[in-house]
């Protein structure tokens, strides 16, 4: 183990090439839009007081890094190797539909009881089915949602659910639940 | 010295007693489940954080930040497999000595080696802050610029073999900085006139996506692994006995984690490498490293412990974050209203030194938690993968609604996540995004300021720190392209099989006799060595 086996870092090969190409894509068609996107300011002083400059700049760098990567990649074309690794990059998606659905349903349903349905109705689709993992994870959801909003006040608003229940109970449920 | 009473006196309340000890225990516990680590737990409680104290959140924060990396040896000595990213090294001198049946011995030498580089690099700040407080006024705005970008330029440089990468990142990074509205003259960029852009791209829904809900996805699609937690015995206190013997590979590694702390954009990762490869040069017995060496150990835990106090100080003097946790820390003075830099080691020194003495009783803290709860804390371990990436997807809901209560930054901070998981997936960096993003900021409003104060171009270096930050800058950029130069060879772009037919020409140009006798020894051996291996 040399010196430079601790400092190197190892990057994955499959599918880099076809991040670098989509993200050089990306950072030409941004530059492209400089123009229309940023202004061009006649009393600015300096050129670093230009609204331009930072974006034209920043740009650059991303036009320019991932440019150079690209052309000096071993490969340079995409690959099996390279689909197969991008299609790994889709699975996520699923768990960002959740995701999206539990922000949608939250200020409607309310905190606790959303996030009892998420925690459990996720893992059970994760593959832990068994009662005791069920258990733990409505444990999870009940202690987050005291811990956050009753505990720590973090601002999430009440559920639009808890505006039927009893007046006694529905300012609590919706300032700490 | 007529600081401490004042220090101690904004540390004397509850709230800050309460955050010192759930941020050591959280810290700690954070660090002992591989695959959360501190960045993901700051990102979380971030916004948490907004509705408290400065010094109750940041004693929070600070606390994760400084006991992650104790928890975050715990598995990397036990099940080879680092709790938190910075305890990589740890792997390859501590787990060797748990396959020896030493597991108490290295998780005890972990603990006061870490505990040592803890202690003394909150008494180097302390006694550093005099004469921080006399130099952080002579730091103006060209000064904050030209260390910003050193704080960049670093970043990307120590990117060894993702230079290019690493740069278009932090370029990426600076370019979400500049996305709204421009501070100087109203003007809109690159909002595609959309209205939710015209705000700009908010740092912690950026840090939530690409920290947490990355780290979520990334867990939730892997597969959970079977861990078998060893035996250990022993007792936990003999690793100060054996660190003693051990005085100068403690100090060295100190030194480095110090200094490495100090200098924005190095960080952890070098602090480590360079004590870790100093010490084996040191070192009398330098071919233990790597196969369980308690000096190795001793390296690589001092010094990651002795950066996050240093780290602090570019940030407190400054107002430059070194890297992604000071970053997000810096976005909690912000919501308070305190501005990090030269004014404030000059009219709240009490305050810094306040920060410098909950990290002090921080380290005592976790070092007793973990001398207590280590038999219970390797169980944490065993958590499964998938279910911690629910747990993580639940709380980062937390951390991004809870900033404005808004859906758009849910779906931005996903879409952040998604860009987090190929990032992770290729192993390549996150941190120049989130370094970009902050110094960008930084840099833009210096260097505006700066320019419109000179004449000519020579009298933006004429000011003595202005000077030596410019030639710092030069030394390491002419170095790193001298270095690029020196190892610069073509890329092979030819096909395998293009690769043998050349090869085989060459060998055989000349001397067939002679390669086909070569390749019947060759197999001979292979076969002999199977047999020998079976």
């Amino acid at each position: 183990m040399g010196k430079s086996d601790l400092f190197d870092i190892k990057t994955r090969l499959s599918g880099q090439v076809i991040f670098v190409i989509a993200s050089f894509a990306v950072s030409l068609g941004l530059l492209s839009q400089i123009g229309s996107q940023t202004e061009w300011s006649d009393s600015a002083r300096t050129i670093a007081a230009q609204p331009r400059f930072w974006p034209a700049v920043a740009l650059g760098l991303m036009v320019a890094g991932f440019g150079l990567r690209w052309r000096l990649m071993r490969r340079r074309r995409p690959d099996r190797r390279d689909w197969l690794e991008a299609k790994r990059w889709v699975e996520p998606l699923e768990y960002y539909g959740w995701f999206i659905l539990f922000v949608l349903a939250v200020p409607r349903l309310g905190f606790l009881p959303m996030s009892l349905v998420m925690a459990c109705a996720l893992t059970w689709r994760l593959g832990y089915r068994s009662k005791g993992a069920l258990a733990l994870a409505a444990l999870f959801a009940v202690s987050v949602t005291v811990t956050f909003k009753g505990f720590l006040g973090v601002n999430i608003p009440g559920g639009q659910i808890y505006e039927l229940l009893p007046a006694s109970v529905r300012t609590f449920f919706m300032v700490y639940l | 010295m007529d600081m401490i009473p004042a220090a101690l006196e904004v540390l004397w309340r509850w709230d800050v007693a309460l955050a010192l000890l759930a941020g050591s225990i959280g810290g700690v516990a954070i660090g002992a489940i591989p695959g959360v680590g501190p960045a993901v737990a700051i990102a979380i409680l971030l916004p948490a954080t907004f509705s408290m104290d400065p010094i109750v959140g940041l004693t929070l924060l600070l606390g994760i930040y400084g006991s992650s990396m104790y928890g975050g040896a715990i598995p990397a000595i036990l099940i080879n497999t680092p709790g938190t990213a910075v305890n990589a090294l740890t792997t390859y001198d501590g787990y060797p000595m748990t396959q020896r049946g030493e597991a108490r011995r290295a998780l005890s030498l972990a603990y006061s080696a870490s505990f040592v580089g803890g202690i003394v690099s909150v008494v180097c700040l302390i006694f550093l802050s005099p004469v921080l407080a006399r130099i952080a006024p002579m730091f103006g705005s060209r000064e904050i610029f030209l260390a910003a970008l050193l704080g960049i330029i670093l970043v990307v440089v120590a990117h060894r073999g993702q230079m290019l990468i690493a740069a278009a990142l932090a370029g990426f990074g600076i370019f979400l900085s500049t996305v709204g509205l421009e501070p100087a003259a109203y003007t809109r960029r690159y909002t595609f006139e959309q209205s939710w852009l015209a705000g700009g791209v908010d740092l912690i829904v950026v840090v939530l996506g690409l920290f947490a809900l990355s780290q979520a996805f990334v867990l939730m699609t892997m597969d959970d692994e079977k861990i078998r937690l060893p035996r250990a015995r022993g007792s936990l206190l003999q690793g100060f006995r054996e660190l003693a013997r051990h005085p100068r590979v403690a100090a060295v590694s100190s030194g480095f984690g110090v200094l490495m702390g100090m200098i924005p954009g190095v960080g952890e990762f070098t602090a480590q490498f360079m004590s870790y490869t100093s010490a084996r040069k040191l070192s009398k017995t330098p071919q233990s490293f790597g196969n369980g060496s308690s000096e190795g150990l001793i390296a690589s835990e001092t010094a990651n412990n002795a950066v996050p106090a240093a780290a602090m100080i570019p940030l407190l003097a400054l107002g430059i974050p070194g890297e992604a946790l000071t970053a997000m820390m810096l976005s909690v003075f912000y919501v308070h209203n305190v501005v990090p830099g030269p004014g404030l080691f000059q009219n709240d020194m009490p305050f810094v030194v306040a920060l410098y003495i909950a990290l002090l009783v921080l380290n005592l803290l976790v070092l007793v938690f973990l001398l207590i709860s280590t038999g219970w804390l390797v169980h944490l371990t065993r958590i499964p993968n998938r279910f911690l990436g629910m747990c993580i997807l639940l709380l980062s809901f937390v951390g991004v609604f809870s900033i404005r209560n808004s859906a758009v930054d849910c779906l931005i901070a996903g879409a952040f996540g998604l860009l987090g998981f190929v990032l992770k997936r290729l192993n390549l960096p996150i941190v120049p995004i989130i370094l970009g993003m902050v110094l960008g900021g930084i840099m833009e409003v210096k260097l505006r300021t700066s320019l419109a104060r000179i004449r000519e171009p020579l009298d933006f270096i004429d000011r003595p720190i202005a000077f030596i930050l410019f030639c710092m800058i030069v030394v390491i950029l002419g170095s790193t392209l001298w270095r690029v130069w020196r190892d610069w060879r073509k890329p092979d772009r030819r096909t395998p099989q293009k690769k043998a037919v050349h090869q085989f020409n060459k060998r055989i140009a000349g001397r067939t006799a002679r390669h086909f006798d070569n390749r019947v020894k060759k197999q001979r051996r292979r076969r002999f060595y199977d047999h020998v291996g079976s």
